[in-house]
């Protein structure tokens, strides 16, 4: 894969009011591959992103796109961008045409070129039959692919993605993950925010999870799992008052990486299932601890999201607006 | 610059297909002014007025330059209610992140409003026409009525984008305009002359930049060159300090609203 630097962020800051959105941030996004900024409402990812795609100026820290600085050549930067905002930036008389054709105007290219575009994206996003009817008239799924397409008419180098399937249903979802594939196998560079952890996983080559304007923790899917260390066997005990003895006993055991307890029971992180599953059900038959329910799985990226800002995400799955 | 004007002209084009597609709402604010103002108040004070006082032949024929220059403040006051919802539905960020000038935004609405308070201005002349008010200085008479009304609505639409950048809601906006508006006509000549009005009121009423617009504007109508050009030479001074610091002012607030 390519590795020359689409993105440079360097210390990044930004206060409003006295209240730190972002704080100290810095981190790389190579060219062409699918950067993702995962974390929870109001962590700081907006903000972030809105730095990049020069609406907001950095208290303190830079920024650059493609080596030009976000606040000195802003004007160079918003001609190698796209961007799809998260509220449906729609205008609702306007039709999916004239919103396209209106943004050919604002990118200054001429009447033909723009005519040639505007058509190649409406057949893209499937809209072209559509195309001439009023905005309010589309489902939230079309209004989405409108948005996407207006994205996509400058040609732009870089596409921000901001919660680019927030609210969609299902289906619609499945869909933009596929025109993200997809350009980003033309070669486009993209970087995305969400605060669905499936989403991160499934589709970005490396994502960066932010919480509290920090970032926690920045790798490939694979390899954040990998970094956790280990598989988890989560225990459901029946006597939860067994639970203390248990950790005690589990804590010194070879193959066993990290004990904790839990409301219900306890998450152990192993080494290898093969020697410490036994080890753990010995402990907990001669504890006579009664094991109500034992799951074994491979850590997930809720795992790494916990493990790294303590607590879970909120709206883990989608809820279907439409 | 051939760019410059693409984007505003693109701009400007988007706000007239906006109008267009909203019929109803077209014909609501076009009509307004005409209707409630001038057909039903001018002809309700037709007998009330003292014609002593209002120096006019008929209450009508006083109160057109009244209505002229209302609709340009409510045009003008309203103007920025559609940079409003772009603000609050996302659309403005969108062109924000384009690599346009940001002046073209605002420009394309200077352009519009004044565009469509002209028409207006013109379709109530017309409508004053048909009750008998002929303005006296002919069409260059009814050309310096339209550059009063531009003056005077450069300022306001200024003051009503700020505003629109400003306000926390859009339930703010329109309380405010809400409340600007009616005191504004009444603490003005638009329906009765400074003489008669209770002297506190008469006095507020010159502060009110609307009030040198009228007293330009009636002359205009009513009376001819002689007595209305010293008039219209003040309201322009006047209308040059107004937009000047209304434009100072939004101007600081648009840099900091747009970067």
């Amino acid at each position: 894969m390519d590795r020359s630097i689409a993105i440079q962020v360097s210390r990044l800051t930004k206060t409003y009011d006295g209240h730190t959105a972002v704080s100290d941030l810095s981190f790389q996004v190579y060219l062409g591959e699918i950067f993702g900024l995962l974390g929870p409402n109001g962590a700081g990812k907006s903000t972030t992103l809105r730095t990049l795609i020069t609406l907001l100026t950095p208290t303190s820290g830079t920024a650059s796109v493609l080596g030009h600085d976000t606040v000195r050549e802003a004007d160079v930067v918003r001609q190698l961008i796209g961007y799809v905002p998260q509220e449906r930036a729609i205008d609702r008389f306007l039709t999916g045409r004239e919103h396209l054709e209106l943004l050919g105007a604002l990118y200054h290219l001429p009447k033909a070129e723009a005519a040639k575009r505007i058509a190649e994206l409406l057949k893209l996003v499937e809209l072209e039959e559509a195309a001439d009817r009023a905005a309010k008239t589309y489902s939230g799924g079309m209004k989405r692919k409108l948005d996407i397409a207006c994205g996509l008419l400058p040609d732009p180098k870089i596409l921000f993605l901001d919660e680019p399937t927030l609210g969609l249903d299902v289906q619609s979802r499945l869909r933009i993950w596929d025109y993200v594939r997809m350009l980003k196998a033309r070669g486009m560079t993209i970087v995305m925010t969400t605060n669905y952890l499936d989403e991160a996983d499934q589709l970005c080559d490396r994502l960066a999870i932010i919480d509290g304007g920090k970032i926690k923790t920045l790798g490939s899917p694979a390899e954040l799992k990998v970094g956790l260390g280990g598989d988890i066997v989560s225990l459901t005990l029946k006597d939860q008052s067994k639970i203390p003895s248990l950790v005690s006993a589990l804590t010194r055991q070879p193959a066993i990486r990290a004990v904790k307890a839990t409301p219900t029971g306890l998450d152990i992180r192993v080494e290898s299932p093969e020697k410490a599953l036994p080890a753990i059900l010995e402990s907990a038959n001669r504890l006579d601890c009664q094991l109500e329910f034992i799951e074994y799985h491979r850590p997930r990226l809720d795992d790494v999201f916990i493990a790294h800002t303590g607590r879970r995400i909120q709206d883990e799955t989608p809820n279907a607006a439409e | 610059m051939k760019e410059y004007w693409q984007e505003i002209h693109a701009l400007t084009m988007r706000w007239v297909r906006r109008l267009s597609r909203e019929k109803f709402s077209m014909l609501f604010t076009l009509v307004q002014p005409m209707l409630f103002w001038l057909i039903f108040f001018g002809n309700l004070f037709q007998r009330a007025a003292n014609v002593q006082v209002t120096q006019a032949p008929d209450y009508i024929s006083f109160l057109t330059a009244g209505v002229v220059v209302m609709t340009v403040l409510n045009n003008g006051l309203a103007g920025g209610v559609d940079l409003l919802f772009d603000k609050e539905n996302g659309f403005l960020e969108r062109l924000m992140t384009t690599p346009i000038h940001r002046s073209s935004v605002i420009l394309s609405r200077f352009i519009f409003v004044m565009t469509i308070t002209s028409l207006q201005v013109l379709v109530i002349l017309g409508v004053a026409f048909l009750f008998g008010v002929q303005p006296v200085t002919g069409l260059l008479g009814v050309a310096a009525i339209l550059m009063i009304g531009m003056l005077f609505g450069v300022g306001l639409t200024a003051i009503s984008m700020a505003m629109a950048f400003s306000v926390k809601s859009h339930g703010d906006f329109f309380s405010v305009l809400g409340f600007l508006s009616l005191p504004m006509i009444f603490l003005s000549s638009a329906l009765v002359p400074l003489v008669g009005m209770p002297a506190w009121m008469g006095f507020l009423a010159r502060f009110n930049p609307m009030t040198w617009a009228i007293d330009a504007v009636r002359p205009l109508i009513l009376s001819g060159w002689t007595e209305a050009l010293p008039h219209v030479g003040m309201v322009v001074v006047v209308m040059l300090i107004f937009d000047a610091l209304c434009l100072y002012g939004s101007v600081k607030v648009f840099r900091r609203a747009m970067g």
